[in-house]
C-alpha cells in the first residue's frame, strides 16, 4: 500500500525553515544569551532529521549534497585556525580579538573571533550528528 | 494599566492550566486511542498556547520585553501539535489498534481497502 503523507511533507516544508532560522538565531545569540554553537548545531541537525523523516534519504542527499565528514573536517580546521592565529603574532594560544564595525545593513556590530570558533563547533556538531544518522539510516 | 495587565496575564495562564487539566482527565477517561488523541492534540494545544500567550503578555507588559521567540513558539506549536496528533492516530489505525465499541462509522476503512485493492499487481498491462 502506497502511504499518503502529504500532510507531513507539506508541514515539514514550512516547519523546516522555522527551526532552521531559529537555530541560526540561537547560534548568533550565544554570546549574550543562552545558546551557541552546540545548541545551534543540534537544532540544525533536528531540522535536517525532520526532512529525513518526511522525505527519504536519497531525496535529502540530493537536496543537500554535502559529505558531512568533510563538514566535520572543515569545522575542526576552522576551530584550530582560530585558536592558533595568535601564535603568529606573538600572543598566547587561544587569544581572541574583537572590535566594533559599522556594517551597512546591521549598523553598529561588534564582531568577535570567538564566533569563528563557535562556527567550527557548529559545523562539527552538524557534521557528526548527520554522519551518524545517515550511516545508521542508510544501506552503506 | 497594571490591573488590566495583571488580569490579562492571570486569565490567559489560568485558562491554559485549566485546559491542560481537562486534557489530562480526557486522556484518563476516554475509551480508545482515537478519542484520546482527539483530547490530547486539541485541548493541550490550546492550553499550552494560552499559557505561552500569558507568559508573552507578562514579559511584554510587566518587563517591557517584546519576546519574538514566544510568538514563534506559539506559531510553531500551533502548526506542529495537530500534525503530531494526526500522525499518531494514523499510525495507530494502520497498525490495527482496536476501536472503542461505541464507534459508529468508519469511513477510512473503505478507503484503505480500496487502496489495498488497487496496490495489488494486475495481470494485464495498463
Amino acid at each position: 500500500m502506497k502511504t499518503n503523507d502529504v500532510i507531513l511533507q507539506t508541514t515539514t516544508k514550512v516547519v523546516f525553515f522555522i527551526i532552521f532560522i531559529f537555530s541560526i538565531h540561537i547560534f548568533f545569540a550565544g554570546h549574550y544569551t543562552p545558546g551557541g554553537g552546540f545548541v545551534g548545531g543540534l537544532l540544525t541537525t533536528g531540522a535536517l532529521i525532520l526532512l529525513l523523516l518526511a522525505f527519504d534519504l536519497k531525496t535529502v542527499q540530493k537536496a543537500l549534497p554535502f559529505d558531512f565528514m568533510k563538514v566535520v573536517a572543515v569545522g575542526l580546521l576552522l576551530a584550530i585556525l582560530t585558536a592558533s592565529w595568535p601564535l603568529f603574532v606573538d600572543l598566547p594560544f587561544f587569544t581572541h580579538a574583537f572590535d566594533d564595525f559599522n556594517l551597512p545593513l546591521f549598523g553598529e556590530t561588534s564582531l568577535h573571533t570567538a564566533m569563528l570558533f563557535d562556527l567550527g563547533v557548529y559545523l562539527v556538531v552538524v557534521g557528526a550528528a548527520m554522519t551518524m544518522i545517515q550511516t545508521i539510516g542508510g544501506d552503506t | 494599566m497594571t490591573v488590566i495587565a495583571n488580569t490579562l496575564i492571570v486569565i490567559t495562564i489560568s485558562v491554559g492550566v485549566l485546559f491542560t487539566l481537562v486534557t489530562m482527565i480526557g486522556i484518563l477517561r476516554l475509551p480508545d486511542v482515537y478519542t484520546r488523541a482527539h483530547a490530547a492534540s486539541k485541548s493541550t494545544t490550546f492550553g499550552v498556547l494560552s499559557i505561552l500567550l500569558g507568559v508573552f503578555f507578562h514579559y511584554w507588559l510587566k518587563e517591557g520585553l517584546f519576546s519574538i521567540q514566544l510568538l514563534l513558539a506559539i506559531v510553531f506549536l500551533f502548526i506542529t501539535s495537530p500534525i503530531g496528533g494526526h500522525l499518531m492516530g494514523r499510525a495507530a489505525y494502520i497498525s490495527g489498534v482496536e476501536k472503542s465499541p461505541l464507534t459508529v462509522g468508519d469511513e477510512l476503512e473503505e478507503v484503505v481497502e480500496e487502496a489495498k485493492r488497487k496496490a495489488r499487481p494486475r495481470p494485464e498491462i495498463d
